[in-house]
C-alpha cells in the first residue's frame, strides 16, 4: 500500500514552464519590460552602493578629497560606469513614479499602461543621454 | 478561529508584514523623490559644481536632517525590495535566510558608512 502510494506520488506529472534557457524567448509587454529593468536596476544600485558612498565621501571629505574625487569620476572608464549607474538611478526613478501614479489608479487602463510604460523607458534614455553629453563635457 | 488564518488547519497567509512593508517602500520612495528634487533645484540654482558650494550645501542643517532621512529610506527601500527578489527567486529557505542575513548586515554597514560621512561635513 505504502508502495503504491510512493509510485503515484512519483509519478505526478511536474510541469516546469520557467527555465533559465526559455528567458531570451520571453516577449514581454513594455510594461514588463520596464519592470524586470526596474528590478534589475534597482539591484545593480544596492550592489554598487559601497562604490557610491564612496565617491560621496570623496567628494564631501575635504578639497583635497574633493581633488581626488575630480580624478577618479574623470577616468574614462568610471564615466562608462557612472552612466551605467545614471541610467539604473533614472530607470529605477521614472519607472517608481509611474508605480506610484498606477497604485493611485492613475492610468490603469490598459492602452494607457502600455503608454506610460514606453514614455518610463524613452524619458530614462534620453534623460541619460542628457546627463552622459554633461559628464562627457559635449556641452 | 480569526479570519485571517485561511486554510482549515494552519496559517497560510505569513506573518502579515507585506502591507506594512509595501507602504512603507512607497514613502520611502517619495522621501527620496523630493531629496532628488532639493539636489536638482540646488544645481540649477548655483550652476557649477565647487567644492565650496557642495559642501555648504550638505553642512545646512535642514539639508543634514533632509539627507540622513534620504539615506534612511534608502537603505529600508533597499532592504525591502532585496528581500523581495530573494523571496521571489530563492526557494530553499536556509539559503535564503542567509542572503536576507547578509543583505541586512550589508546595509547596516552601509548607513553607518553613510553617517560618518555626514558627520564630518
Amino acid at each position: 500500500m505504502v508502495d503504491a502510494q510512493n509510485t503515484v506520488k512519483k509519478d505526478k506529472p511536474v510541469f516546469r514552464n520557467i527555465g533559465l534557457a526559455q528567458l531570451i524567448h520571453y516577449r514581454l509587454p513594455w510594461a514588463g519590460k520596464v519592470s524586470i529593468l526596474h528590478r534589475i536596476s534597482g539591484a545593480v544600485l544596492f550592489l554598487m552602493l559601497p562604490f557610491l558612498l564612496y565617491l560621496l565621501d570623496q567628494s564631501l571629505a575635504s578639497e583635497l578629497s574633493y581633488q581626488t574625487f575630480q580624478a577618479i569620476t574623470g577616468h574614462f572608464l568610471v564615466k562608462i560606469v557612472c552612466l551605467g549607474l545614471i541610467w539604473c538611478f533614472l530607470h529605477h526613478f521614472c519607472a517608481g513614479i509611474r508605480y506610484l501614479l498606477l497604485d493611485l489608479e492613475i492610468g490603469v487602463e490598459k492602452s494607457e499602461s502600455n503608454r506610460s510604460a514606453i514614455v518610463v523607458f524613452i524619458l530614462g534614455l534620453t534623460l541619460t543621454a542628457i546627463v552622459g553629453l554633461k559628464l562627457f563635457g559635449l556641452y | 478561529m480569526p479570519i485571517y488564518q485561511i486554510g482549515p488547519k494552519r496559517l497560510v497567509v505569513g506573518a502579515h508584514y507585506g502591507l506594512k512593508e509595501w507602504i512603507i517602500q512607497r514613502v520611502t520612495a517619495v522621501v527620496m523623490v523630493v531629496f532628488t528634487v532639493v539636489l536638482l533645484v540646488d544645481y540649477c540654482i548655483t550652476g557649477s559644481a565647487t567644492y565650496e558650494g557642495w559642501s555648504a550645501l550638505f553642512s545646512n542643517q535642514l539639508m543634514k536632517l533632509l539627507t540622513f532621512l534620504a539615506f534612511f529610506s534608502l537603505f529600508y527601500h533597499a532592504w525591502i525590495g532585496i528581500r523581495d527578489i530573494w523571496m521571489d527567486y530563492i526557494k530553499p529557505v536556509s539559503i535564503r535566510l542567509t542572503l536576507q542575513v547578509l543583505t541586512v548586515l550589508y546595509l547596516i554597514a552601509c548607513a553607518v558608512y553613510a553617517v560618518q560621512i555626514l558627520w564630518k561635513v
